[in-house]
């Protein structure tokens, strides 16, 4: 027979950042700006929504300045779903950062599809008891971002286009970075570390384990079900879909391929069955032909 | 048991905490098999539900024929160990709370019955059966047991009485994460319940 015991317990350690994050794998977390798409979201099979005020493809469209949601939005939608809710602060905007801790969201994303709030440094994430996922482009931001207490990291892709291009160069470069340092002599790893302006002992650690420290995460861009396979099979641990699903002819079936490809990500019959029939996905962007300052990827670093 | 062959233990990898439950299964000597597809099922000794969303996994367990299978595999015996969701989706009773279930635990579980992440927590638990220390338990966004039902024995309970982890024959719970931790002493409870029904 089991007995009582009187141990206290512990709240808001590195273990339950990442562990939250871990059970989220293989999974899909869809944006959604409203409480009826949280409910689609969910019934379609998401692991998480990310409630924000206006997808990054709009944001994209009408530009202003874009801020933290509504913090009633995101009652609401907290209301509406019993799966984990997610939601954005501006980079280095840790005052968004700590309503949305007393709102008892599940997880923040420090996002570049926000407008930034301090071009120089993000937020000092290990001050929270709540966890963090931010964006990076590579192995040396993905350590930057860990180093200041991020528990998750995802590409940063190139949110709002429904173009995979940047997702896919931002998470080759980051795999071909740790298999690079896997392969280092002990001797290398500090000017390894140097020249990615990453964290020593960060560096050390990958070094080790051939693995970022936390899960890894595709976004920016994903469309199709077929893209949430590419970028389960090029390393991603599960997927964001931002704008692909609400900006398509069709969410919920779009909801519910995208999740069916990603769990069956390495069975091409399976994604090709899940793609069927599926009608119009979003239109997107070629990305060569925006102006610089619109790339939403080159905030923050 | 090793002598023989390895246990061939499945994990079910809809979706969740997969491969932390198949590097513990190697660890102790098994042979982890990934579960995503009804054919998987076959020449199990035993499979592991892990933690993860559990009406994500539901959902996708009724789109690929798994929740049919699996459940008939169980209830011929198979044994199965459920973490977090894993409990949720072996329970016979969720409340109010409407998704695909195996139904095979005699259990009324509630579902993130403590919070959103800010009340999940850690902490060590004396868990009955097990040799040694205290064991270190995670609970992420964590369902609790509302009700045992007969031949359902609590192996862990919170200060409060909350039960956390249960057996009830061949079907073990547990409301937290051994996977996540390294201590692998539930894992080997759970073996050497698969090994005692091959054995059988």
């Amino acid at each position: 027979m089991a007995t009582a015991n009187g141990h206290v317990a512990e709240k808001g350690t590195w273990g339950l950042k990442t562990g939250l994050a871990r059970m989220l794998k293989g999974g899909v977390i869809m944006d959604v700006v409203t409480a009826d798409q949280a409910k689609v979201a969910e019934q379609a099979g998401a692991v998480a929504v990310m409630a924000l005020e206006r997808v990054p493809a709009d944001i994209r469209a009408q530009g202003g300045v874009a801020r933290m949601s509504d913090p009633e939005l995101i009652i609401k939608i907290k209301e509406s779903v019993t799966i984990p809710v997610m939601a954005k602060a501006r980079i280095g905007h840790f005052v968004e950062a700590q309503l949305l801790q007393v709102l008892g969201v599940d997880y923040i994303d420090e996002s570049e599809v926000l407008t930034p709030a301090d071009e120089e440094h993000h937020i000092d994430k290990h001050a929270f008891s709540i966890p963090f996922v931010c964006g990076a482009r590579d192995l040396g931001e993905a350590l930057r971002r860990i180093g200041e207490g991020a528990a998750m990291i995802r590409t940063k892709g190139e949110a709002g286009t429904g173009n995979i291009v940047e997702a896919v160069r931002h998470m080759r470069a980051m795999m071909n970075a740790i298999r690079q340092l896997k392969g280092l002599q002990p001797e290398q790893l500090m000017a390894f570390a140097r020249d990615l302006g990453a964290p020593y002992e960060l560096v050390r650690q990958v070094h080790e384990t051939g693995n970022l420290p936390v899960v890894n995460f595709a976004a920016g861009g994903v469309a199709t079900p077929a893209d949430a396979a590419l970028m389960m099979q090029l390393g991603a641990e599960g997927v964001f879909v931002g704008s692909g699903i609400f900006k398509s002819s069709d969410p919920a079936r779009f909801a519910r391929a995208i999740v069916q490809a990603t769990t069956h990500y390495q069975d091409p019959a399976r994604v090709a069955e899940a793609s069927r029939g599926l009608g119009e996905p979003m239109r997107g962007l070629e990305i060569s032909t925006l102006p610089h300052a619109e790339l939403l990827a080159a905030r923050g670093n | 048991m090793s002598e023989v062959r390895p246990l061939r233990i499945g994990v079910l990898a809809l979706q969740g905490g997969v491969v932390e439950h198949i590097a513990m299964l190697r660890q102790l000597g098994a042979e982890p098999v990934e579960v995503r597809l009804p054919e998987h099922l076959e020449g199990l000794d035993g499979i592991i539900l892990p933690g993860g969303e559990s009406t994500t996994i539901g959902k996708l367990m009724v789109e690929f024929g798994l929740l049919d299978p699996l459940r008939s595999r169980l209830q011929a015996g198979m044994p199965a160990y459920g973490t977090c969701a894993g409990m949720i989706l072996l329970a016979n009773d969720l409340g109010a709370s409407k998704q695909p279930e195996l139904g095979v635990m005699d259990i009324r579980v509630r579902r993130n019955a403590f919070g959103s992440q800010l009340d999940s927590f850690e902490q060590d638990l004396e868990v009955a059966g097990l040799d040694g220390p205290m064991f270190h338990a995670v609970f992420i966004r964590a369902p609790i047991i509302e009700r045992l039902g007969g031949g359902v024995e609590p192996l862990a309970l919170l200060e409060n009485g909350t039960p956390v982890a249960a057996r009830q024959g061949r079907l073990l719970v547990s409301a937290f994460h051994p996977e996540l931790g390294d201590d692998p002493r539930i894992h080997q409870l759970f073996l050497e319940m698969c090994a005692a029904t091959v054995a059988a």
